[in-house]
């Protein structure tokens, strides 16, 4: 019984097809989550390298510092699933072209870090992009208060926020709170593939 | 005469723009993002955009940190 539901499952996510925009703290763990659930394609987009001080929340290795965000979640991933198409870009987003690399996916998981680069993309998603879906998220820092993280449906957009957080230049960022609201991310673009129902 | 601002009834005024209710609200936050009857308008809309009567508006913030 279990089985069945599993293979229905798999099946599903299998032709799924995910874009993420930055691979930092919450792009690189939204990254491992789906990979590990089963999506069949992923699209990374980010144009920075690894760097020490990411080790704290991120998802990379001390061996991989230096190298490309891009290639390093793939090697991630590789190591968990041999089976997924990835595809990466190593290049920032520009703003007027924000869309250009997710026009083929069923989401979009907005996984920057700036607010003005947020805002930005899930603008040019939204107006470019009518039909896509794209899962945002703000309020990242700190630590504790996991309650207080809500998921708001804005029509195709979906945003995952804790409010009362304060922007990353004015507290600390730490893995819990960054992989709870990554995760959070993942599992809502499982609830858009799968439904409320299997 | 009255729209609806993240789940509270406001009262609704005549030629109110988006930005202008912003200010009323005290949403002090740069970048946000506005729905209005599940309909998103652009930042740059904000100074023109007139509220109409019997909306409901959503405005969430967008904070740095991924």
């Amino acid at each position: 019984m279990l089985d069945a539901k599993y293979k229905k499952i798999n099946e599903k996510l299998k032709k799924t097809s995910i874009g993420i925009a930055g691979l930092g703290g919450l792009g690189s763990n939204v990254a491992i989550s789906l990979a590990r659930a089963g999506i069949g394609r992923l699209v990374l987009v980010d144009f920075d390298i690894v760097e020490k001080t990411n080790l704290n929340r991120q998802y990379y290795f001390l061996d991989q510092v230096g190298k490309k965000k891009t290639l390093s979640t793939k090697e991630n991933i590789r190591r968990v699933n041999p089976t997924i198409d990835i595809q990466t870009f190593d290049e920032k987003l520009i703003k007027g072209q924000m869309e250009k690399r997710f026009t083929d996916v069923d989401i979009v998981i907005e996984a920057l870090d700036n607010a003005v680069t947020k805002t930005n993309l899930i603008e040019e998603i939204l107006t470019k992009l009518p039909n896509k879906k794209i899962i945002s998220a703000s309020g990242v820092s700190g630590y504790g208060n996991s309650d207080r993280i809500k998921t708001s449906k804005l029509g195709n957009l979906f945003l995952c926020h804790d409010e009362e957080a304060l922007s990353s230049e004015k507290d600390v960022l730490t893995a819990p709170k960054v992989a709870l609201i990554a995760n959070w991310q993942a599992n809502i673009a499982l609830e858009l593939i799968l439904g409320d129902k299997l | 005469m009255s729209i609806i601002v993240n789940g509270q009834k406001k009262k609704w005024l005549k030629n109110e723009t988006i930005k202008e209710l912003l200010k009323r609200m005290h949403y002090s936050f740069p970048l946000v993002v506005v729905k209005i009857n599940d309909k998103l308008v652009h930042r740059k809309e904000f100074s023109e955009f007139k509220i109409p009567d019997k909306s409901e508006i959503k405005v969430i913030h967008m904070i740095s940190g991924g």
